[in-house]
């Protein structure tokens, strides 16, 4: 026991590839994610930027690749940003890292299949990546040329077009499916630790809200994902045999294609929230010197959201052929959402209420994320009455509605929680005047690109076109600046975290003086996380509390 | 307790399962909730029978007829049997008698390919009528689930073999059974789609 603390070695130690690539540690599996999610964040980000490039002008003045090429780049941002960033996105990177420390466990509770799932991961990417592989693009008659098997779907693959389409739908669809299987390890190997890892004393209401979050973002990964799995085996079947299963021609239905992928696809948004909600709720007490308010409200609606988020995808079909009582009921159980996800809401903003508030970066971007989506939430609402979505349904303002909960909800809190628990990670503070600044171009640069982009739908531009009428130009244009900064923002915040990693002041043990675990264990952990297990007393929350006692 | 004194950064050791009573614990639920998946995964082809033989009866009737329900009832019976010799194995293993575990291993491998014998007759016969994935939704449906199901036969086949490969090592006893109870919910759960998939394909005719 006395040798233990002249053993410290920082987890970071040993590096090279066998030692991490084989590691079965949670925080290098975590990290290795981490930096992999990245790499598809940069290709599909790229994507995007060629999209507003794109739409900077009408068409008739500036073109950049044909129609076609148009639809293949919307495509790939949209298929890899969801399944190859945002879907492992908070789980798999700061979950992965933090979830043991934070219930006092030295792993999560099957090393081997978390790092099993990485490895699914990476084989599921390069299907991805092998769709592209093939002739490289091209110039023609000044416009750039994409080949012909690039993926040109939209990210979700409806029939009967992936049916029909020349393009590599199949090794596209086969990394889809792949990616699953690595997402339903996550998950499984989270629900299994939180049951059974808890350190003495961790009782249930005593778990920090992060981990309550990814309980409920891992049930659904575990429920809603084998749908999609086969979904999309059927989809390959349909190109290879023709079965006929979404096929009109062969007696089969294209909108049970919507039905089984909305099944899926619903709930894995909450999956992208829920552990965003998580970090906030973080990060909201520590920099407000305040107990989080309303532990077990926040805790159960985790919960709820999980378990409502199964009975709504049919909001995604109400112009597609539904019957009149379908469309009421999915309506309804639309709305419900908004109950969980507002108490939330509401829980936050009474949390900060007469707190002593240090506005620090990851503080901004905790305020950022409720700003943010309050907006995502409250546009949801106008989509979910039938009467304003018959008239809104693919038009812009989806698109809108869905940047602000993914990119300002999901991605927010991502980079938030980077920045707060990236002292705890690589035991280096970031620079603060530049994190500041990156989150003023992020948060700037975002609004100004989607801002416009509600008007827009709500003025009737519809989402996927290459080209649109001169009444839209001025909104087009300013989404695209916007678009742009947005983008260069992601520079800053990164090149600031890449450059802590490696230059940073070397950050003390416990920096925001947070309560939780994982900052009772040194700045980067060592490979066990704790010498000895340690014995919970008292829930993680208790700011200011001491000074009653 | 300071580290583990077995841990190695970059090795495949495993750092909380030291004792197998808790290690079989948590193999279980993770079974459990992985069977969950697999019931979903066969949940999205049961909708599709249900949908399409709501919109196509009389193609449905016809198919589930052309099916020899003899060969069903016969593969249907095996997978009982085998199912029970899996439990078989497991009571084997529990109460550490390895001989009774070793011996139901490998009659449940037997049955699981007595099944497989049935199906390659049954394939080939409707192939040979022409009956394929696509002839018509009937067909494809039945192709696409007995195939995932056959699919799931194989990785069960494979689950037991390991596991009997590791009974002959003596690696199970009254104290460390888990891995042959956590084959066996595995096995049980494939043994139960097939009871799902018998009736609705092969029975309701009329």
């Amino acid at each position: 026991m006395s040798s233990a603390s002249q053993e410290y070695q920082p987890y970071l130690q040993p590096g090279g590839f066998k030692n991490w690539f084989f590691s079965v540690d949670h925080k290098r599996i975590g990290l290795m994610y981490l930096y992999s999610i990245l790499i598809f964040f940069l290709i599909a980000g790229l994507c995007a930027m060629a999209v507003r490039a794109e739409l900077l002008f009408p068409n008739a003045n500036h073109q950049i690749f044909d129609h076609h090429g148009y639809n293949i780049m919307f495509t790939l941002h949209g298929a890899i940003m969801v399944f190859l960033f945002i879907v492992p996105g908070i789980p798999a990177t700061l979950g992965n890292f933090l979830l043991p420390i934070m219930i006092g466990a030295k792993d999560v509770a099957f090393p081997r299949l978390n790092i099993l799932s990485y490895w699914i991961y990476v084989v599921g990417a390069i299907a991805v990546v092998w769709s592209l592989i093939g002739p490289l693009p091209s110039i023609e008659n000044g416009l750039i040329k994409f080949p012909a098997n690039w993926l040109d779907t939209g990210w979700t693959f409806y029939t009967p077009y992936s049916i029909q389409s020349s393009a590599g739908v199949i090794p596209v669809t086969l990394g889809a499916f792949i990616l699953g299987f690595a997402s339903i390890l996550t998950g499984l190997n989270f629900v299994v630790t939180i049951h059974k890892f808890r350190a003495p004393g961790m009782t249930w209401h005593r778990l920090p809200l992060f981990v309550w979050a990814l309980y409920s973002a891992s049930l659904i990964q575990i429920l809603a994902t084998p749908i999609i799995g086969i979904t999309l085996a059927l989809l390959i079947m349909e190109r290879v045999l023709e079965i006929g299963f979404f096929s009109a021609a062969l007696g089969g239905d294209p909108i049970l294609f919507e039905n089984f992928f909305w099944f899926y696809s619903h709930p894995v948004v909450y999956i992208m929230i829920l552990p965003a909600m998580g970090v906030v709720a973080e990060i909201l007490p520590v920099f407000a010197k305040k107990p989080i308010f309303g532990y077990r409200a926040i805790a159960y609606s985790s919960l709820a959201i999980a378990l409502v988020s199964f009975f709504v995808w049919g909001h995604h079909l109400f112009v597609s052929g539904m019957s009149y009582w379908s469309r009421w009921i999915f309506s309804l159980l639309t709305f419900a959402v908004a109950i969980p996800t507002a108490i939330k809401v509401f829980n936050w903003i009474s949390t900060l209420y007469k707190g002593s508030i240090r506005m620090d970066t990851p503080m901004l971007y905790a305020c950022g994320f409720i700003f943010l989506f309050t907006i995502a939430g409250l546009t949801g609402l106008p989509l979910a009455t039938l009467s304003t979505d018959v008239f809104l349904h693919d038009t812009y303002f989806v698109v809108a509605h869905f940047h602000y909960t993914m990119q300002g909800g999901t991605v927010v809190a991502l980079v938030g929680g980077l920045y707060f628990w990236w002292p705890k990670i690589y035991g280096r503070m970031y620079n603060e005047t530049v994190g500041k600044i990156g989150f003023w171009m992020l948060f700037l640069g975002f609004n100004a690109a989607f801002m416009p982009q509600f008007i827009l739908g709500y003025m009737g531009m519809p989402r996927r076109y290459a080209d649109y009428l001169g009444e839209f130009a001025e909104l087009h244009f300013a989404s695209s600046l916007g678009a742009f900064i947005n983008g260069l923002a992601y520079v800053v915040i990164f090149g600031n975290l890449l450059w802590a990693a490696k230059r940073g002041k070397v950050a003390s043990k416990n920096p925001f003086n947070s309560l939780s675990l994982e900052w009772t264990v040194p700045s980067p952990p060592p490979l066990t996380n704790f010498d000895e297990v340690p014995t919970v007393t008292t829930w993680t929350y208790g700011y200011g509390e001491e000074q009653n006692a | 307790m300071s580290a583990n004194p077995n841990w190695e950064p970059g090795t495949f050791f495993h750092l909380h399962e030291e004792d197998p009573v808790e290690e079989y614990e948590n193999f279980k639920l993770g079974m459990w909730i992985f069977l969950a998946t697999e019931v979903l995964l066969f949940g999205g082809i049961f909708a599709g029978l249900f949908i399409f033989k709501y919109n196509w009866p009389e193609v449905f009737r016809l198919g589930s007829q052309a099916l020899d329900w003899k060969l069903g009832s016969v593969n249907t019976v095996i997978l009982l049997c085998s199912s029970y010799t899996m439990a078989m194995a497991v009571d084997g293993a529990q109460r550490g008698k390895n001989k009774q575990l070793k011996l139901n291993l490998l009659l449940t491998l037997l049955f699981a390919f007595g099944f497989l014998v049935v199906k390659y007759f049954e394939w080939s016969s409707k192939f040979s009528y022409g009956y394929f994935p696509g002839s018509d939704l009937f067909f494809s449906v039945y192709f696409m689930s007995t195939g995932l199901h056959l699919l799931h036969v194989l990785i069960g086949m494979s689950f037991i073999g390991l596991v009997y490969f590791r009974a002959r090592q003596e690696r199970y006893h009254e104290e460390n059974f888990g891995g042959v109870e956590v084959c066996g919910l595995y096995w049980h759960l494939v043994d139960l789609i097939w009871i799902f998939l018998f009736p609705l394909l092969y029975l309701l005719r009329h």
